[in-house]
């Protein structure tokens, strides 16, 4: 059963196998092109894979857009050290959901991914980190790698290619900070998931001090379709510097929430409108939120004439960040959503960097306040200074992912900071509670 | 220790999954997947896994305060995990967590006397699209309304 419909407005090339009979399969994977990539990619040098990779326009899909095959052509092909491929599946950027649907739907293309990506890079194994709440999907995922290897589709020799490759999941525990890529490889090394000094990058010294692919969920189930129809045809369908499709998570006041796989760039407002379904009760858009709680929110003119792609969102000074789409309606409380995102990032810091342990801290007291009524009108320029003086100032983004919404909200909706200057509770929440109604 | 045959395979398993020498590697899927056949980790548990895989009790130990999943203490048997983060925030999480609260007559991280069912707001559980979403265990329940969640939690009370 798939959780929302399809839209015809989708362009289906890492979902195409949504919604067939036995989708996680390794026979319907057999029967619809599957493993085909790999055959050709075991034909081709690795700097061919890497140069297809490159031609493709393929940003990371986790968040921060790095160029993929650049960050594939950084690792040393050469180093006497075993190279390793990494998994980010610990999806939790709030309002992120669409890795969960790559692996429930189908294992067998995020598995053909990472060997893809073994064969550029030399590397002879690879780990799926998933986040600790997905169980269910961690027995996927050893499902399809059991019957991978029955099949021949790993191990050694792979399809007598002369090419070996093991691969192995690995839950996590329950820590946001671990979907940061070296915080990933802390954790994966069994210890807290606390950032590291780069460089070196991942590229040269990632999983257990050896050269690393570390890539989101979404960019390795890519890498199969990119190989199998070329860079090209791939690129094509994005824009220009942003190739290919997104999974784009709708979430928020909707009457269709759901994940579906748009081209890069598609107009926000159609996006919105057609593919969501509008928004709930005919009502106004207030805010908009292009990819995860860590971007900052858009209002809803900024939203006209927006597409969904890196530059664009940059543009507007946003980002297009998961994925995770986050729409609110004229009735949202701004201070409360600033307070909901801000808690979130407060019980997630690490604790190592003293600018986010601290002002994430402050910031979530600070916000509380305000919306119980107990604000004074120095506090709003105060929580637009304490935010500031987080920005570049942690080892890993998480900081700035606290503080960016923040700076926005603050920014843009000033006014709503001043209607909690009355001593009593939230103005919003009577006229209008969060919940549809 | 003594753990479950089905346990004891797992384990055998992740002690080979890492590179030679990396068997540390293993210490936080061991815990997590211990915690769920014990119940909690345990002083026992952190001596039990530090030996298996060669590494001092304080390096297990250190992880367990800093993985929200890890708890010392035992929960309910049925864990009820609901998400108030901003999709499901705006979807009435909040409602339902303190419907909950109310239903259920505890708090945060915390159990019912007969240990049967515990609740626990949490973070993004990765199922926005479909909010408001909780977490049973493992188990996810999407689009949860207060009478849905009714019907779950009278459910869970009954079953021994």
């Amino acid at each position: 059963m798939l959780y929302n419909e399809p839209h015809p407005l989708e362009t289906k090339v890492l979902t195409r196998r949504f919604g067939l009979e036995n989708s996680a399969s390794l026979d319907t994977y057999l029967a619809t092109e599957g493993y085909q990539a790999f055959e050709k990619a075991a034909g081709m040098k690795p700097e061919q894979i890497i140069e297809e990779v490159k031609i493709s326009n393929l940003r990371g899909r986790g968040g921060a857009g790095f160029p993929a095959g650049m960050k594939w052509s950084f690792v040393p092909r050469t180093s006497p050290k075993p190279k390793y491929i990494v998994v980010n599946a610990d999806e939790s950027e709030p309002g992120t959901c669409k890795d969960r649907l790559l692996m429930e739907y189908d294992p067998h293309q995020l598995i053909e991914g990472t060997l893809i990506a073994g064969l550029a890079v030399d590397a002879h194994a690879g780990y799926i980190y998933i986040r600790g709440e997905y169980r269910y999907l961690i027995e996927i995922m050893d499902k399809a790698i059991a019957e991978a290897y029955a099949h021949g589709y790993l191990g050694k020799n792979i399809r007598g290619t002369g090419f070996d490759f093991d691969l192995y999941t690995h839950t996590g525990a329950g820590a946001y900070e671990c979907g940061e890529e070296s915080a990933l490889l802390e954790s994966l090394e069994g210890k807290r998931g606390i950032p590291r000094i780069r460089p070196p990058f991942p590229a040269v010294s990632g999983a257990f001090q050896c050269p690393t692919i570390l890539n989101n969920v979404e960019t390795y189930c890519a890498v199969p379709p990119i190989i199998r129809d070329g860079g090209a045809a791939f690129a094509a369908l994005g824009i220009p510097k942003a190739g290919g499709t997104k999974l784009t998570c709708l979430t928020g006041h909707l009457n269709r929430p759901g994940v579906y796989e748009l081209k890069l760039g598609f107009p926000v407002k159609t996006m919105i409108e057609e593919v969501g379904g509008g928004i709930l009760g005919g009502k106004k858009l207030k805010a908009f939120i292009p990819g995860g709680s860590s971007c900052p929110v858009l209002t809803a003119a900024e939203c006209e004439g927006l597409t969904m792609d890196y530059d664009s969102m940059a543009k507007a000074k946003s980002m297009l960040g998961s994925g995770g789409v986050v729409v609110m309606h004229e009735d949202t409380c701004m201070v409360k959503a600033a307070l909901r995102i801000m808690r979130f990032y407060a019980h997630e810091s690490c604790g190592w960097c003293i600018p986010c342990r601290e002002g994430t801290a402050w910031l979530r007291k600070l916000l509380q306040r305000f919306h119980d009524g107990m604000g004074q009108r120095s506090d709003i320029a105060l929580i637009g200074d304490l935010a500031k003086n987080m920005l570049g100032r942690t080892f890993c983004p998480l900081g700035d992912a606290a503080a960016l919404p923040t700076i926005s909200i603050v920014e843009k909706f000033y006014h709503e900071f001043e209607d909690h200057l009355n001593g009593k509770p939230c103005p919003y929440e009577e006229a209008g509670r969060l919940v549809p109604a | 220790m003594t753990f479950s045959a089905e346990l004891e395979n797992r384990f055998a398993k992740l002690l080979t999954s890492y590179p030679p020498g990396r068997q540390r590697s293993a210490v936080i899927p061991m815990l997590l997947y211990a915690q769920d056949e014990i119940g909690s980790v345990t002083p026992e548990l952190i001596e039990e896994v530090a030996r298996r895989t060669g590494v001092t009790p304080l390096q297990v130990d250190e992880v367990v305060g800093y993985y929200s999943m890890l708890h010392k203490k035992p929960l309910g048997k049925y864990h009820v995990q609901i998400c108030t983060n901003i999709s499901c925030l705006l979807r009435g999480g909040m409602e339902l967590w303190e419907h909950a609260c109310e239903k259920v007559g505890v708090g945060h991280k915390e159990a019912t006397a007969d240990g049967q069912i515990s609740l626990e707001e949490v973070e993004c559980i990765g199922a926005c699209s479909w909010a408001p979403a909780i977490q049973v265990n493992y188990d996810f329940h999407h689009f949860v309304t207060p009478e849905k969640l009714d019907r779950l939690l009278d459910g869970l009370r009954k079953i021994h």
